[in-house]
């Protein structure tokens, strides 16, 4: 493996010689492990553990759920119950598989964010940033398709909407959308293979969780400056750097045992806050709820799914170009996965040399009004659709294209940057100071 | 910092439930009744829970089922095993395939579904029901006041103004606490209606606010199990947490010579 120079496992007794000419798989651990990583990394780095803790989490809750679930549309919902009912400890297992993909959501927003800001996503990470995006792509499949599993309400009208967004597709869509269903309409048939899919795609994820991690052991981390590593020698690199066992094991250790207070929280005291209540009503086809609203993870991505309505001239636009073959709901999902795709993009759309948004003046305010709109897409989400909110989703999902298409490429190049250190030791000992190995450590 | 808060102020906002933004809006008013269950430290009123399942038996029973409730789960109400048994036999009969007979509930039995009127099963209406969505509809009162599902139970049942009309043949009730104003159930409770054991006054509003609680029992049967998890795991996390931040500082000190040298 390439990357930062950094001393190796060397096998010293005769066991480990033994082993490591056959399967070199202490060493993969250990240099997996030893890493060099900047030591300048801020609190915003920690989220990537709270990740790879919640993936663990959702896997082992998630197994031993399935030992009691049965996914049959006529007892599914009766097996939930018998879940929260008869299950030794059911109640409490099936909360936290709930929740968790809730704390899965924040920490995979907080990640991402955290890479706009300071460029983690630019030369040479694209690969590292491309894997994380289908990795998140999976994430919404994973969660989309947990929730029908319940069989309430919601999982039953918002796998509806959303296996309807399919059928939106020119020509091919109303036989996808059967394909995918099993038959004409959500039945017995889609919550098995929804089942199916949801048991299967977090191991992917866990590949994919394998790949992201290798792409960025050779590449480095990116740091709060942006400042590479310096990789002359290995004694240049160890004053950039801290191996991660074990100062950020620890640092992350401590960072995911104070969320977790949160999370355990939210949990005990407070489980249902973020479900819907319609959800423990048992699924009925013929009773549609007064709103159907996804979970607050898909919120913002909803919100630009419905912006584009009829009455909007680039629909209007879309659709007498290509004779009609874009209408308004096709044109609402291409919004839709284009919002994503936007993201997915950033490596080639940001054309500034600089990578840290600490060190580019203007770029900054366009982050942080990037986060307010991502907020308050998610509030116009889950607002019925109607006057005014309408129009404020309009606007809010044009600043959301407009940051990734028009803002990224223009700064670059409209933009003058802020002097960088030159190093990430000279940024580390402007904060913290210089490291004194001589000094006994004070409490 | 102001940056950081401002950060946790917008995601505290943008976690607020879906639910809560979308079933606003209307005129509904439910009160905030004090329930002895709320808080992170409340507990059911067994007394109350009893005279819940008194009234649910005697009155909501006749159209409303409990098909997810087993009836054995009633000893967590301070019954002895007898007394369920009892309460079982003399209340309800089930249906048993094996003998292609009614035949009286045993406490293994769950309480029987109720499909006679069309009435709604009641297992998980205290969960089916959110009673708080505000402030504009953001939902950020459930965080102090909880879901609700138990408030919007008592505020309906308590909440009918007397007057009725007739639309397509079927007679509804105007209700403050329903959406939309008007609902096709009659009032089911009236002053006096149920004789409690232990002497408690039976007014409309009395009743309504027991059987509320024994709905959230029914729907929520290992709430106090939950809490006393949510407790445990708290403390020990927090006390985890400071080992790590301490093991942390340590770990870091020769690294970050500002720790030791400017103060």
């Amino acid at each position: 493996m390439s990357g930062i120079p950094h001393d190796h496992y060397e096998p010293k007794t005769n066991g480990e010689k033994w082993l490591n000419s056959r399967l070199p798989i202490v060493g993969l651990l250990y240099d997996t492990l030893m890493i060099p990583t900047p030591k300048n990394l801020n609190w915003w780095w920690i989220w990537g553990i709270v990740l790879a803790f919640c993936l663990a989490l959702q896997i082992i809750t998630g197994i031993v759920l399935v030992m009691h679930y049965t996914p049959h549309v006529d007892l599914a919902f009766a097996s939930i119950e018998h879940i929260m009912r008869n299950v030794n400890g059911g109640h409490f297992i099936r909360y936290v598989h709930m929740n968790g993909a809730s704390l899965f959501f924040v920490a995979v927003y907080i990640h991402m964010f955290r890479g706009l800001f300071y460029g983690s996503y630019k030369a040479p990470r694209e690969i590292t940033w491309i894997i994380g995006m289908l990795i998140y792509l999976m994430m919404m499949g994973t969660a989309f398709m947990g929730y029908v599993l319940p069989w309430g309400q919601m999982s039953f009208w918002g796998a509806t909407v959303i296996t309807g967004l399919f059928g939106a597709i020119p020509f091919v869509g109303e036989a996808l959308q059967t394909w995918l269903l099993g038959g004409p309409a959500v039945d017995n048939a889609t919550l098995n293979r929804f089942f199916s899919l949801h048991y299967l795609l977090p191991f992917i994820i866990a590949a994919l969780v394998v790949v992201h991690i290798w792409a960025f052991h050779t590449t480095g981390n990116n740091n709060p400056t942006g400042v590479e590593v310096r990789r002359g020698s290995k004694d240049e690199a160890k004053k950039d750097t801290l191996p991660f066992w074990p100062y950020f094991v620890i640092k992350d250790l401590f960072a995911l045992v104070v969320i977790l207070v949160v999370f355990w929280a939210v949990v005990g005291y407070m489980p249902n806050y973020l479900g819907h209540p319609d959800n423990y009503i048992e699924a009925n086809p013929l009773v549609t709820p007064a709103h159907i609203v996804p979970e607050w993870y898909f919120l913002p991505f909803y919100a630009i799914l419905r912006a584009f309505t009829g009455e909007v001239w680039v629909v209007q636009f879309a659709s007498f170009i290509t004779g009609g073959i874009i209408d308004a709901k096709f044109f609402g999902v291409l919004a839709m996965f284009g919002a994503i795709l936007a993201m997915a993009l950033a490596p080639w759309l940001d054309t500034s040399s600089v990578r840290s948004g600490k060190y580019r003046p203007m770029f900054k305010w366009w982050f942080y009004l990037l986060i307010i709109d991502f907020f308050a897409l998610m509030w116009l989400g889950a607002m019925p659709a109607e006057e005014p909110y309408a129009t404020f989703s309009l606007i809010a999902s044009a600043y959301w294209f407009a940051y990734f298409f028009v803002i990224l490429p223009i700064l670059g190049v409209i933009e003058k940057p802020l002097a960088q250190p030159e190093t990430i030791e000279e940024d580390f000992n402007a904060h913290y100071g210089k490291a004194d190995a001589d000094a006994t450590p004070a409490e | 910092m102001f940056k950081k808060l401002a950060i946790g102020a917008a995601f505290a906002l943008a976690l607020t439930p879906a639910a809560s933004i979308a079933a606003g809006g209307g005129e509904q008013h439910i009160e905030d009744f004090a329930f002895s269950f709320e808080g992170p430290f409340g507990t059911w009123d067994q007394h109350q829970l009893q005279r819940g399942l008194q009234i649910y038996t005697e009155v909501c029973a006749a159209c409303h089922g409990l098909r997810y409730v087993p009836l054995r789960d009633l000893k967590a109400l301070g019954y002895s095993e007898e007394e369920v048994i009892a309460y079982a036999a003399d209340n309800f009969e089930v249906f048993d395939p094996e003998l292609d007979d009614f035949r009286p509930a045993i406490p293994t039995d769950h309480f029987p579904a109720n499909n006679g009127v069309g009435a709604p099963d009641l297992s998980l209406m205290a969960k089916a029901r959110a009673g708080f969505h505000g402030p504009y509809g953001l939902g950020i009162n459930q965080l102090v006041k909880g879901m609700g599902g138990a408030e919007y139970i008592a505020s309906l049942l308590d909440g009918y103004t007397g007057e009725e009309k007739e639309e397509a043949g079927t007679v509804l009730y105007e209700n403050k606490a329903f959406p939309g104003g008007w609902i096709s159930m009659a009032p089911p409770l009236s002053d006096e209606q149920v004789e409690f054991a232990d002497g408690h006054p039976a007014t409309v509003e009395a009743m309504s606010e027991d059987v509320s609680a024994f709905l959230m029992w029914a729907a929520e049967p290992k709430m106090m199990e939950r809490k006393t998890a949510g407790f445990v795991g708290v403390i020990f996390l927090t006390v985890l947490s400071v080992l790590l931040y301490l093991v942390n500082k340590r770990l870091w000190a020769p690294h970050k010579s500002k720790l030791r040298n400017e103060d």
